[in-house]
């Protein structure tokens, strides 16, 4: 019927796709991040500030790569704040998370009004346009769906199959994986755990912050004050629900995106019998009953949240 | 040097290690003072000590996990010229040749055997991984040293004894000159020990030296060609082991006359705690229970032995009121038992000495004082209408100080500043306080020194004289043999019924240990009174 | 090198004198956005000085911003001491104004005696219900409270947004989304003939004090500590510890909720989705700079107060954006973690001895 209709469309998976961009650079830093062993509560704030440092950047002439390359060296960054109190310090991961995140966005939004003191309506840029790949495009269905991608869009995919590849295939994942089970494992083996666990964090804040750049150079053409609205913490729950795999990470933002596309169109159907608030409330319940529902199966990198001293056995 | 006199040791006498004055400490404590150590090529060496003694800080200075305060480490090149070794850098050590096996095994458990070995041998850059090489070496080597484990296994589904195997390999893997195990015995059972040892006669025949550090004696006698003794951070012997004399090692390494407890004889009453057929299944082999049925009666230490992560800790959780089974039954001063409820079971005249004192057994910032009251807040002796009385706490910590012999600044002082001797001293006046019926203790000396071990041992048999039952949970075989009356042997889950003490022949003992015998015979025992 | 060696006994200057020096390193960091803005920035202290503290209006201003960051200050405070990781006291305090509107616009009406009772208790039991589902799904299924509660922040604010469309909204208010003022008799008086600090400072106060004899001297609070410092020995001990989270989100969930009608009783008059500026993202940096203290609580909430109320007025004098309290309250997080670190830790720098 009209619902399996929707379902069916091009249109709507290309939807369910753009929705889904900004999760899969959220949910790729942050489980990068938690296979090493830090949770990074930052990444709300480190959404915030990709975002703004990319539009920024291309507002102020950068080109759009060079806003894409600016947001992620914001977000490494506040990446490396995070990453010098919980691993050489050792403080609490969700104390100093929250505080990189409460220091990224008024650090955010102080630039933004430092730069545009009295604008009243946001000034806007030329975002990324979609691409039009000359094989893919033909492609039945997918193709369609592909066809509105922006090329930030691409880079997700494209950082899916990256991570994948480096956490499974190379000798580093090997030790970012063994880090955030027993960082003993790593040391006993003469690689230095702090230098490994660093590096997944800051690599992994820029991955976030490419999240929020999509939003303001793709998704949208301006800043907005809390345009990031809860999806860093989205993508923490995300990265359970995806048991911490690339793959499966992909498959979380594709199904939440789709979720979330499938229930702007309903509102369009039945918004008329429901306050729009049930509709907005959706994306951040559907994120507690996937938290929920992998509870008791959830394989937890073992030495997540547990600081690590040297000399320590 | 004294393993020169050593006839019967064939090495090519090239000096391979020296440790010359090192010296560490950490605060007011030395744990090493001033330690000289030799090595030749092909040599195996015990590091014998009591704990505490300073063995695995020295260790822990050759491999680079710590920097020594003063001293040096010299390493012998492959040109054989001894050369200084880079301090605090386990990776300098690695390059040296130096492998260590630690007694917590250094191992991630989501990834393989063959993952951990590898793990840091290949440049970290790189875009893809060849394991053809590897595969190839460590196959070579597994035949050669009778080290055989499946690689491909996540180390998380291995035994203890394949862990140990896995480490081991890391270390040949790098092409390891030395290698260093820290008290490789204690998890095994003594027939995994003994096939060890015969793997390390075998590797040290070709040319590896070797340094184990033990605190047991018998053992170090059995494997090594020379030992050396420490004691409080000091070395106070060498000798070569065909010319040890076991007494005066033994003198050595504790320093006095080693107190023996001595149990006597007398008739158990009546049963204080029965196990009826039960069963818990957790899913993972250590949290599991399979039909077991067990008693414990008034005057009497029934000692639970077995190699650890076999369902001590789920026998353990569910005497501490911690957990309940699944199927079955557990009677306790002959009443079936309804709630499994660790205050209750507090409250009942259960006394409780966890196996991990510093995880379960006392909150560190918290005061000694009420760390000792910590089981008993809610009774009427220590608060009125929900208020603490400060004062009857206060006052309890301080008769307990002094019966105990808790060294502490005082009862107002955090309990995180106590040795683990003396943790293990606050949670006996915690517990025995209160003349318990049943006492629980499990792995009460471990880690501890000879003095806080025999205190706990006198303890523990105090409260038998008094007609408390007794479950002793170790994996110390002297421990047990010495105070048990009955012993039952735990093996995945189920327990063999009990044997008097003094009928166990120890060689039997392992054999149920390592599962070679059945362990669920579960006849009445002996004794039952029906 | 450096290195890091364990202090055993931090002494006392360090332990008080640490949030102090945080606090005041994040105002002096401050000096550095400012510049970057083109400010001139001895008088922009000023100005934040004297718009915090120059007047009794001013000090009265201060006092009411820090009424509700005492009490979601005090709410981060308890639960932290517990290992409870509530980062939800913004949406605990919405629920707690949204239930005290509820009752208190004018559904039932009684003397003040009765109805301001009446809206504080239903405010914290709003807060404490809000608090109980994310704490037992923590202890039962092991599912992480940070994000969940996190998570209801966004569904509250959008489920106030709901009622204040709907069955809340105040058809006096000409298509503004917002309640119907609370009645007279359930609003907290101004303690100062017209000036806006109210009676929910004296309650805030109060509750300052309560909770550090509870926490201090009670079975109570010696559970909540125990199972806070170490949850494996506290439940060995024989503390449930599951009883032990759900009274500490109660009691977390419920301060929280008490803001929440503190500001709509006492500060505002009546509910909107603006209510609150962050004030329970900002309780967490309140209680982290007071050491989860709840006495400290008292003292950081009025520091967090005077920043915010100070930079307000001097952006209003010489137009530097106000998100430069945000700024300096987020650094002294941060300034405050580091210096916590200190208190823990001797920093050693040693050269690297040579191996000869």
């Amino acid at each position: 019927m009209e619902i399996i209709d929707i379902l069916l469309t091009a249109n709507f998976w290309a939807a369910a796709l753009r929705i889904a961009t900004p999760l899969i650079f959220g949910v790729l830093g942050a489980l990068i991040c938690e296979r090493a062993g830090v949770l990074n509560l930052g990444i709300e704030g480190i959404f915030t500030a990709g975002a703004m440092a990319g539009w920024m950047a291309v507002w102020l002439g950068a080109g759009l790569w060079g806003g894409v390359l600016f947001a992620a060296l914001a977000g490494s960054f506040f990446g490396l704040i995070h990453a010098i109190l919980t691993v050489p310090l050792g403080l609490s991961q969700h104390v100093s998370g929250i505080g990189v995140t409460l220091l990224a966005t008024s650090l955010s939004y102080f630039t933004y009004r430092t730069a545009l003191p009295d604008v009243s309506s946001p000034p806007r840029i030329i975002p990324f346009q979609p691409l039009d790949i000359p094989i893919l495009s033909d492609l039945p269905f997918i193709g369609p769906a592909l066809l509105s991608q922006t090329a930030l869009t691409m880079l997700a995919l494209v950082m899916v199959f990256v991570t994948g590849w480096v956490l499974y295939r190379t000798p580093l994942g090997l030790a970012i994986r063994a880090v955030g089970d027993n960082p003993s494992s790593v040391e006993a083996q003469g690689l230095s755990v702090y230098a490994l666990r660093i590096g997944a964090v800051v690599a992994g804040s820029s991955l976030m912050a490419l999240g929020g750049a999509f939003l303001t150079m793709s998704a949208f053409d301006a800043f907005f004050f809390g345009m990031i609205n809860g999806r860093g913490w989205v993508c923490i729950a995300l990265t359970v629900f995806a048991s911490w795999r690339p793959g499966k990470a992909l498959l979380g933002a594709l199904l939440f995106g789709a979720f979330d596309a499938f229930q702007v169109r309903l509102q369009t159907e039945v918004g008329a019998f429901l306050p729009s608030q049930v509709f907005l409330m959706m994306p951040y319940l559907l994120s507690i009953a996937a938290l929920i529902i992998v509870a008791r199966k959830a394989d937890y990198p073992k030495a997540l949240l547990v600081p690590w001293f040297k000399g320590q056995r | 040097m004294s393993s020169a006199a050593n006839p019967s040791l064939k090495t090519s006498r090239q000096l391979l290690l020296q440790l010359a004055a090192i010296t560490k400490k950490f605060g007011p404590l030395i744990a090493n003072d001033a330690i000289d150590l030799d090595l030749h090529k092909g040599e195996i060496v015990a590091l014998l000590g009591e704990n505490g003694a300073g063995k695995t800080t020295l260790m822990n200075i050759l491999f680079g996990h710590y920097v020594a305060d003063a001293g040096t480490v010299m390493v012998a090149g492959a040109d054989g010229i001894l050369a200084p070794l880079e301090p605090g850098a386990p990776q300098a050590a690695l390059d040296a040749g130096i492998g260590m096996v630690h007694q917590h095994f250094a191992l991630a458990e989501n990834l393989s055997g063959l993952d951990n070995i590898v793990l840091g041998t290949e440049p970290i850059f790189r875009l893809r991984r060849d394991r053809t090489k590897a595969r190839t070496k460590l196959a070579k080597l597994m035949a050669g040293s009778g080290l055989n484990v499946d690689l491909n296994q996540p180390v998380h589904k291995l035994t203890v004894g394949e862990k140990q195997r896995i480490e081991i390999l890391k270390a040949l893997y790098r092409d390891a000159r030395l290698l260093v195990l820290d008290e490789p015995t204690a998890v095994l059972t003594p027939q995994e020990a003994d096939s060890l040892f015969a793997t390390l006669r075998q590797l040290a025949a070709t040319g590896l030296s070797v340094i184990i550090i033990a605190h047991k004696l018998a053992e170090v006698l059995a494997v090594s060609h020379r030992i050396a003794v420490l004691r409080g951070g000091k070395k106070v012997g060498e000798m070569a082991t065909d010319q040890a004399d076991r007494r005066s090692i033994a003198e050595l390494m504790v320093g006095r006359d080693v107190p023996v407890s001595r149990r006597s004889e007398r008739a158990p009453g009546k049963p204080v705690i029965a196990l009826r057929d039960v069963t818990i299944d957790r899913g993972d082999a250590r949290r599991s229970l399979h039909g077991v049925n067990l008693m414990a009666r008034e005057g009497e230490i029934l000692g639970i032995a077995g190699v650890s992560g076999n369902g001590q800790a789920a026998l353990a959780q569910l005497i501490a009121g911690l957990d309940r089974p699944d199927i079955g039954s557990v009677e306790i001063f002959g009443e079936k038992v309804t709630k499994f409820d660790a205050h209750q079971f507090a409250q009942n005249g259960i006394a409780r000495i966890p196996e991990d004192r510093h995880h379960d057994g006392m909150v560190g910032s918290m005061t000694v004082a009420e760390n000792i009251a910590i089981e008993d807040v809610r009774s009427r002796d220590y608060q009125k209408f929900g208020f603490l009385d400060f004062e009857a706490i206060r006052k309890r910590a301080e008769h307990a100080i002094v019966d105990y012999d808790v060294r502490c600044p005082g009862p107002d002082a955090p309990a995180r500043l106590l040795s683990g001797g003396n943790i293990q001293k606050l949670i006996l006046a915690r517990v025995l306080e209160k003349s318990p019926k049943l006492i629980l203790a499990n792995q009460p000396s471990r880690g501890l020194d000879v003095g806080a071990q025999s205190e706990v041992h006198r303890r523990l048999l105090e409260a038998r004289e008094g007609g408390a039952a007794v479950i002793l949970i170790s994996e110390d075989l002297d421990e047990l043999l010495t105070l048990s009356d009955q012993i039952a042997v735990i093996h995945a889950g189920h327990v063999s019924a009990a044997i008097a003490a003094h009928d166990i022949d120890r060689s039997e003992l392992g054999l149920m240990m390592a599962g070679q015998k059945k362990t669920d015979e579960n006849t009445p025992r002996s004794g039952d009174p029906a | 090198m450096i290195r890091f060696e364990p202090r055993t006994n931090p002494s006392a200057i360090m332990v008080y004198g640490i949030p102090v020096m945080a606090a005041i390193i994040a105002i002096l960091l401050a000096a550095i956005p400012l510049a970057l803005a083109g400010a001139p920035i001895i008088k922009a202290y000023g100005l934040m000085i004297s718009g915090a503290f120059g007047s009794m209006f001013s000090i009265s201003e201060m006092l009411t911003r820090a009424t509700p960051l005492i009490l979601t200050g005090l709410a981060a405070a308890i639960a932290f001491r517990a290992k409870l990781w509530n980062i939800g006291a913004e949406g605990q305090l919405y629920m707690g104004s949204m239930a005290a509107v509820a009752i208190g616009s004018g559904v039932i009406d009684g003397p003040s005696y009765i109805m301001i009772p009446v809206v504080l208790i239903a405010g914290a039991v709003a807060g404490a219900v809000m608090l109980i589902g994310p704490t037992l799904l923590k202890t039962r299924l092991g599912v992480d409270e940070v994000v969940t509660t996190l998570l209801l922040n966004f569904i509250v604010i959008l489920f106030v947004q709901m009622m204040l469309e709907g069955v809340l909204k105040d058809p006096m208010s000409m298509g503004w989304p917002q309640s119907e003022p609370v009645i007279d008799s359930a609003v907290l008086p101004p303690l100062i003939e017209r000036m806006r600090v109210h009676l929910g400072l004296v309650i805030a106060l109060t509750c300052a004090v309560a909770l550090a004899i509870f926490v201090k001297r009670t079975v109570w609070g010696f559970e909540i500590r125990a199972v806070g410092e170490n949850a494996a020995a506290a439940r060995f001990s024989g503390i449930s510890v599951t009883k032990t989270m759900v009274l500490v989100a109660m009691l977390s969930g419920g301060l929280a909720g008490l803001a929440g009608v503190s500001e709509v009783a006492g500060t505002r008059g009546y509910l909107a989705t603006d209510l609150s500026p962050g004030y329970g993202y900002a309780g967490i940096v309140v209680a982290m700079l007071a050491r989860l203290s709840p006495v400290g609580v008292i003292i950081s909430a009025v520091f967090v107060a005077s920043v915010f109320v100070g930079a307000d007025s001097m952006s209003r004098a010489i137009g530097v954006s106000s998100y430069l309290a945000d700024l300096i309250v987020a650094m002294s997080l941060l300034c405050v973690l580091i210096g916590g670190f200190l208190t823990r830790f001797k920093v050693r720098f040693e050269h690297q001895k040579s191996a000869g």
